[in-house]
């Protein structure tokens, strides 16, 4: 069966690419840096379930130390300059978007060949990952094409692969570390602290300033954790489920639905849900790491109150 | 009784975003705190933090798009993209934003939502197409323009993101939700919460549609055309 374990390995060789060819890279000033920062991700994604939990977690400080003590440093592997860029392009015209949709399309029809047709009854595809199969398989698709139509040096993948991945640097594995922290404050009851601090500034009777401190405490408890999915259980059994559906009354679908809303406002504000908000600042090369955050601070707000207004007008009509 | 010390984990990493800090170090000095304050020895704490890194790994997969899209980017494809905005009269920033978010939003509803996203769409088609827009209409960028305008792409491709996906049944945050009122006697059908998604995801797409028709309007009255 094709699943999670073959995408881990595909991306792991990928990751010891990165690493062999930092390793050799004689113009990078830190190339031993980054060839053990991208051999230890390739350690994981390849023999994570071999090493143990100490050894995993003696990865994750060594990932942090080489990342935060400046071991890591961005590449200039030899790619095409502006102008070559820009005559490939007009030499090439809009037949260069068709690779560019290789993997999008791949991971729509894949998903919903599976979903639809006898594909996925098969058992030739873990259930649940599909998605995530034919993503993989559009980019081998994408690279076979680009090498039949184009011819691009062999190591030519690795290698603007690795000026990208070095480009982004540490900021490509900061949210498996935000994912991985999550586990330790659930660990630590963290999720029952906030709670009861919720709870306490609850005023009696008012069913509106209740619905206002659920909102908020959903978009605040999301920008501490970096995620709405472990705000909502807590959020739920300090305030939505107690108060709101069963002492007011208030419909359970619109409190449960529209509260994960509220907290998806949270996470457009937070520099902990890092995937959404700090990896494409280093992914635009944007000069502020909080660039995406500001800007998306003006839309989320508005966005909060309305679904406050929404959970008030239509949990209780 | 509640115990509040482990909420020290939460002030140090608060306070070392907010004095930008490395923040690979920030979390796992958090990490590191907060299961010590919850009375776990170091060797149980290092083995915890390694143990959820490595139930994680999928998080590590999207990269595999990388190699492709540098690929394209050596044959021109931001060129290409950039160039194909040029030709069309009507193209400002903010339309083709507002067209992008609208494609975001209707796919993730129907959920096809890893099908785009910042490496695979935003870096190599949405941004350089968005900037080409912008200069387009008004001659050469300042560099806090340029900045604007590429953190509104990425912007985009969230709001679009979050405020699409519940609209599918069949997504993460709608079964935690139906899961979690399922264990206190409220037994909801996906549909049913779906549903309640899309007055929010209507309102997010006037709220950011309307922001992204003042950046066309500001980036005129900066650059005086």
């Amino acid at each position: 069966m094709i699943g999670l374990a073959a995408l881990y390995v595909l991306a792991g060789i990928m990751f010891a690419a990165f690493a062999v060819l930092s390793t050799l890279d004689g113009s990078h000033p830190k190339r031993f840096g980054n060839a053990a920062f991208w051999g230890l991700m390739a350690l994981s994604l390849l023999g994570g379930d071999l090493i143990g939990d100490l050894g995993n977690g003696l990865l994750v400080l060594a990932l942090a130390g080489l990342a935060g003590f400046g071991f890591i440093g961005r590449s200039t592997p030899a790619t095409t300059g502006l102008e070559e860029r820009e005559a490939s392009s007009q030499r090439l015209g809009n037949r260069l978007f068709l690779p560019a949709l290789i993997i999008p399309v791949t991971a729509l029809l894949g998903t919903l060949a599976y979903n639809y047709t006898p594909l996925g009854e098969t058992g030739l595809i873990e259930p649940k990952r599909e998605t995530y199969v034919f993503l993989g398989l559009g980019v081998l698709l994408a690279i076979g094409a680009m090498f039949a139509w184009l011819r691009p040096p062999a190591l030519a993948p690795l290698q603007e692969g690795r000026r990208l991945i070095d480009a982004i640097g540490w900021a490509a594995v900061l949210p498996q570390m935000l994912a991985s922290l999550g586990v330790l404050f659930a660990a630590a009851g963290i999720g029952d602290a906030i709670g009861a601090l919720t709870r306490m500034v609850i005023p009696d009777g008012s069913v509106f300033l209740t619905v206002v401190v659920f909102g908020l405490g959903m978009a605040i408890f999301t920008m501490v954790m970096g995620n709405a999915f472990a705000a909502f259980p807590v959020m739920a059994a300090a305030i939505g489920v107690p108060l709101l559906i069963q002492q007011y009354g208030g419909d359970p679908a619109v409190v449960g639905a529209i509260g994960m809303l509220a907290g998806f406002c949270g996470t457009l504000m937070t520099p902990m849900a890092a995937n959404f908000n700090l990896v494409p600042a280093a992914l635009l090369e944007l000069k502020d790491q909080y660039g995406v955050i500001r800007a998306q601070v003006a839309t989320s707000l508005p966005l909060l109150a309305i679904n406050i207004g929404l959970i008030y007008v239509a949990a209780f009509r | 009784m509640i115990d509040y010390w482990p909420l020290i984990g939460i002030v140090l990493v608060v306070a070392g975003f907010a004095f930008r800090l490395n923040p690979m170090l920030v979390v796992t000095a958090s990490a590191i705190v907060t299961g010590l304050i919850a009375g776990m020895g170091p060797v149980e704490v290092i083995s915890t933090f390694g143990k959820a890194f490595n139930d994680n790994r999928i998080i590590a997969i999207v990269w595999i798009v990388l190699p492709v899209i540098g690929l394209l980017e050596r044959y021109g494809l931001q060129q290409r993209a950039a160039a194909v905005i040029r030709s069309l009269r009507m193209a400002t920033a903010g339309r083709l934003l507002i067209l992008y978010l609208l494609y975001r939003q209707l796919t993730a509803a129907i959920g096809l939502h890893s099908t785009a996203g910042h490496p695979q769409t935003v870096r190599p088609l949405v941004a350089p197409m968005a900037l080409a827009a912008a200069e387009k209409q008004h001659g050469e960028l300042t560099e806090a323009d340029v900045e604007e305008v590429k953190a509104q792409a990425a912007a985009t491709d969230n709001v679009g993101l979050f405020f699409g996906e519940d609209i599918f049944f069949a997504i993460g945050s709608i079964v935690l939700i139906q899961a979690t009122l399922a264990t206190y006697g409220y037994d909801l059908a996906p549909l049913e919460l779906a549903l309640w998604a899309i007055p929010t995801a209507i309102a997010a797409f006037v709220i950011h549609g309307f922001r992204l028709l003042m950046l066309d309007r500001r980036l005129g009255r900066r650059l005086g055309s």
